[in-house]
């Protein structure tokens, strides 16, 4: 399976996933005004991987900004993920926040109650 | 007609002004305004929580803004670009406000101020389920937002949002939504 590596820009995260090492990274910014098209291959490869995926899937996701557009297409990643848990293999999920951004943790929290996985919280200090 | 656009925009810079627009409602604009915007903020604010919050509830104004404007017919709208739309973004005494302002064609009205109006009656915690709520089980729209932007900038702003409709014909009016952070 071909990995996905994607640059970020002002507006759309940086992305990494990697199928050999079963390393999923989104960093950065997600504020496109529609976030659909930008997600969807994400989705996809996902959808892929959960086929035949790694015993631990290891998921990291540090997002400095997003927007409700983002959000709903976050939430799919996630979805997948959950499937791929379900079909009993192990998926860390750590979610990143800036020191003292409540909105970005709770944020996480939203998605943890969501989705049923329980994230780790990791608050970065400057 | 009692409604005056330049009245109102005149009206909206209040404070001391980060910046205001007047004029046609593009995505380039919108990314733009929250590249000088960005940049602004990082000049006049140390805090980086703060600097966050209002530019996260500025990219969902905007966004919001961009998706639901109205266009007037043109023979209305001679005088006036497409996509019209007006905000402005001030500091106002220990606060800072964003307000925005479309048209919008009457009968959308009703169901956007009973949105509006319980979004605002509801509490930190219903806030949060009905984000949750709306996330999980709402078809996202052509749009893109899925009706999660209003709810969002309630929950990040404690419900400090004010909103007005003005007359404008029969048609159409004019829609303005100040957010206090």
């Amino acid at each position: 399976m071909e990995s996905i590596a994607i640059e970020g820009t002002p507006k759309t995260p940086t992305v990494n996933f990697d199928a050999t090492t079963g390393k999923i990274e989104i960093k950065g910014r997600s504020i496109p005004e529609n976030s659909i098209e930008f997600y969807r291959p994400l989705v996809e490869w996902l959808e892929e991987y959960s086929k035949e995926p790694q015993k631990l899937t290891n998921v990291n996701i540090q997002l400095e900004y997003f927007n409700t557009s983002s959000s709903k297409c976050i939430l799919d990643v996630f979805k997948k993920l959950e499937a791929i848990k379900k079909a009993k293999n192990e998926v860390v999920i750590n979610w990143y926040y800036e020191e003292d951004d409540e909105d970005m943790l709770e944020a996480g929290e939203d998605y943890e109650s969501i989705i049923r996985i329980p994230f780790k919280m990791i608050e970065v200090v400057d | 007609m009692s409604f005056n656009i330049d009245e109102r925009y005149k009206k909206m810079n209040k404070g001391e002004v980060l910046l205001a627009y007047k004029g046609s409602i593009s995505a380039e604009l919108i990314t733009n305004v929250l590249g000088v915007v960005e940049s602004k903020l990082d000049h006049v604010i140390d805090k980086s929580i703060t600097k966050k919050k209002i530019y996260n509830i500025l990219v969902e104004s905007l966004q919001n803004l961009y998706h639901h404007v109205d266009d007037l017919p043109n023979l209305i709208n001679e005088s006036m670009d497409i996509h019209f739309g007006i905000f402005v973004i001030s500091k106002v005494s220990d606060s800072y406000q964003i307000r925005t302002g479309n048209f919008i064609i009457n009968n959308k009205i009703q169901k956007l101020k009973e949105r509006l109006e319980k979004i605002k009656s509801l509490s930190k915690e219903e806030l949060k389920d009905l984000y949750k709520f709306v996330l999980n089980n709402q078809k996202f729209s052509e749009k893109g937002g899925g009706g999660l932007g209003l709810i969002d900038i309630a929950r990040r702003t404690d419900g400090r949002v004010e909103f007005e409709f003005d007359d404008f014909n029969d048609e159409y009016s004019f829609f303005s939504l100040n957010i206090t952070i």
